[in-house]
């Protein structure tokens, strides 16, 4: 293929739903519009058509779990300019780190007949753990105005504007009633990364933390205010964002 | 290049296949004229669901399974919630919860069909690498599955918070039941749906096809009042009628050596398929009159058993579920409470329905006090693999003298003929043809 001058843009897929992916897809308006700017140069999910690097910006989705993908990471990082993670498992391990809680061995038993066929590493780790990463877009899945914010960022060279508060502040925005404050409902609204828009509040839920750990967290505050059991506690904050430090930390306080 | 002296082997393959969901390849291996290994090999890598489940509460399953594929998250919903409110004693099979859930369903089909149909198949009957090279010479098709698309994700952020792994849906019903006046903005959307999907129709049926007959087992649940969608018995055109709680009593699944997914078959009989195929071969007289007369002057009868022509029979389910998700806003009125109490109880519970691309079944065991203790999930990949190999298997025997890049484009378009979903299957896709 003749070389483009538009700027390029790969998409990379390691352990994960395909879902942060599909949220490119699902630009519906700007999709053709995007492609006239830039050049999709490897997107698997969505072209057979490969452009060899580097790549200006590279786009990875889902975590590390096997050996061989610890390994495809480096590859990935030497041919990108700029390396951003799209979603909480290639920011955070996503829902496939709860493993590193458990005996990944007793875990491969149980789903596979034949254990001795599959290959996987005893953590789910994310990006940033193997590479430098220069941005880490959160969410499971992210928003993908977000998406579309971080890779005009950076195909015009400045910081994206992506705010690290929490999700109160877009209840707030909204005008939604605090589903805590009004109806007790436990809510990890106060220490959850926003950019979803608070939508879990305004749908009589609680806010269950997908979108990660914000800016200086306060988990051991609010797990007083919820009322919840430890059992429970431990539960709410190892789901999707289960290694993220703060989340860890305040599912660790409440393990007896 | 199509030359091969008897007694030398071809391989022909792909290390990475695209325009699937997740990772896989495929490979082929013929010997002289003869075929003599096909594999669809799985190597998206193990997430272990099933093991990190146990010890979640029961009202966890629905948001966590969720997560298993972000191309159909509402299946793994629906299924999970279907499972465990059979666990707890509970059945939602009419009133105005079922008829939310059959929406969002409607609109996890228009979004993940006009996926397939668009992005993803119709670039192979085109002759594109993908999508976007594609919209450049047919920029009006392009336009047209993405605003179809839209259609599905407007039904499913509405009704659900958002389009990829909504947040409403839970054990019992809903968190939030909208309003009839929140729904009325959907309408003029899936009116414009479904006249794109009735033109899809038309336009998939004048695409060329390979002469192609396969004949496996087909198995789709059997909804009496409807469309197979969001519940009913498990059936097949081979005599079988079960409940879901039957499901591991006929099928077994199957753990071999090239695929990190399992293999599923029918412990009578083997091999089966599921997803749109089955489903409109076994349901044709469910289908409404609309999709119905579309797939008439498609020159589909009611059996369809050219895999290549999934394309229009997915056409077809979009003009079926465009129209019904419309006839759910007209006569919808909101529940009381958008959830019926569920309490949990020491039990087994399961759950199938069906994800776009094939039937997605669901087992839970809980405590008393509502804490999983064992879970099992059998996705449509798992189900499908077996077929879409032998698929292949035939695809190939019949075609041997293609040359391997020709034989490799149509390969990858059997592959998509099933619309594998690789994320879902592991617990799939990269050719390689090997020539003897």
């Amino acid at each position: 293929m003749a070389k483009s001058a538009k700027p390029t843009l790969a998409v990379w897929k390691f352990s994960s739903c395909d879902g942060c992916q599909l949220s490119l897809l699902d630009l519906e308006d700007e999709l053709l519009a995007l492609t006239d700017r830039i050049e999709i140069a490897q997107f698997l999910e969505a072209s057979s058509a490969i452009v060899e690097g580097p790549y200006d910006v590279s786009l990875v989705e889902g975590s590390i779990t096997t050996p061989h993908d610890a390994e495809r990471i480096r590859e990935v990082r030497a041919r990108s300019r700029a390396l951003i993670t799209i979603g909480a498992c290639a920011t955070a391990g996503g829902i496939q780190a709860l493993r590193n809680f458990a005996d990944v061995e007793e875990f491969t038993r149980l789903v596979y007949a034949s254990p001795d066929y599959i290959s996987t590493l005893a953590t789910s780790t994310p990006i940033s753990a193997h590479v430098q990463v220069d941005f880490e877009l959160n969410g499971c899945p992210i928003n993908n105005q977000q998406l579309l914010e971080v890779i005009n960022a950076y195909l015009n060279a400045r910081r994206p504007r992506v705010r690290s508060h929490s999700v109160c502040m877009e209840c707030k925005r909204r005008g939604t009633v605090c589903v805590m404050v009004a109806h007790g409902t436990p809510c990890l609204g106060p220490v959850t990364h926003a950019g979803c828009g608070a939508i879990c509040p305004a749908y009589n839920r609680g806010c269950y933390g997908c979108y990660g750990p914000k800016e200086s967290p306060n988990p051991g505050s609010l797990s007083e205010w919820t009322g919840l059991e430890d059992r429970d506690l431990v539960r709410i904050y190892r789901t999707f964002y289960a290694s993220a430090e703060s989340f860890r930390e305040a599912s660790e306080a409440h393990e007896t | 290049m199509s030359e091969t002296p008897a007694g030398r082997t071809r391989t022909i393959r792909t290390d990475y296949l695209a325009r699937v969901e997740g990772e896989g390849a495929m490979y082929v291996e013929i010997e002289g004229d003869h075929v003599r290994d096909v594999k669809l090999r799985i190597y998206e890598p193990p997430r272990f669901f099933e093991a990190l489940l146990r010890g979640r509460a029961f009202t966890e399953a629905p948001d966590i399974t969720s997560r298993i594929c972000g191309i159909c998250p509402i299946a793994y919903q629906m299924s999970a919630v279907r499972a465990m409110e059979d666990a707890c004693g509970v059945a939602i099979d009419s009133g105005p919860i079922r008829e939310l859930r059959r929406l969002i369903y409607c609109g996890e089909w228009i979004e993940s069909h006009s996926l397939h149909v668009y992005l993803l198949h119709a670039p192979d009957f085109l002759g594109y690498p993908g999508f976007v090279e594609m919209a450049r010479d047919h920029p009006q098709i392009a336009e047209q599955g993405l605003q179809m698309k839209k259609a599905g994700n407007l039904v499913m952020t509405l009704v659900g918070g958002r389009e990829i792994h909504p947040v409403n849906v839970r054990v019992g019903g809903f968190y939030r039941a909208p309003r009839r006046r929140e729904l009325g903005s959907l309408t003029e959307p899936l009116e414009r749906a479904r006249e794109t999907a009735l033109a899809t129709v038309s336009w998939a049926a004048q695409l060329p096809f390979p002469d192609v007959t396969r004949e496996p087992e087909l198995v789709a649940l059997k909804d009496p009042a409807g469309y197979p969608i969001d519940l009913g018995r498990i059936v097949s055109d081979h005599g079988l009628d079960i409940t879901a709680a039957d499901f591991e009593t006929h099928v077994v699944e199957e753990h071999v050596e090239h695929s990190n997914a399992l293999h599923a078959r029918i412990r009578e009989r083997g091999s089966y398929l599921t997803g749109p195929l089955a489903r409109y071969n076994l349901a044709f007289e469910h289908l409404g009159p609309l999709a119905q007369d579309a797939a008439r002057s498609a020159g589909l009868g009611a059996i369809c058993r050219n895999p290549f022509q999934s394309i229009i029979v997915r056409a077809v389910e979009l003009v079926q579920v465009c129209d019904e998700a419309l006839a759910i806003i007209a006569r919808y009125e909101a529940p009381d409470e958008p959830a019926v109490e569920v309490s949990p109880r020491r039990a087994c519970g399961h759950g199938v329905t069906e994800a776009p691309r094939g039937m997605l079944y669901h087992r839970y065991e809980i405590d008393e006090d509502g804490t999983i203790l064992a879970a099992t999930i059998v996705p449509p990949t798992s189900q499908n693999q077996l077929v879409i190999e032998e698929d292949l298997r035939a695809f190939v025997q019949d075609h041997v003298d293609l040359s391997d890049e020709q034989l490799r484009l149509r390969c990858e378009q059997a592959i998509r003929n099933h619309d594998p979903c690789i994320s879902c299957a592991t617990h799939f896709l990269d050719l390689t043809v090997q020539r003897n």
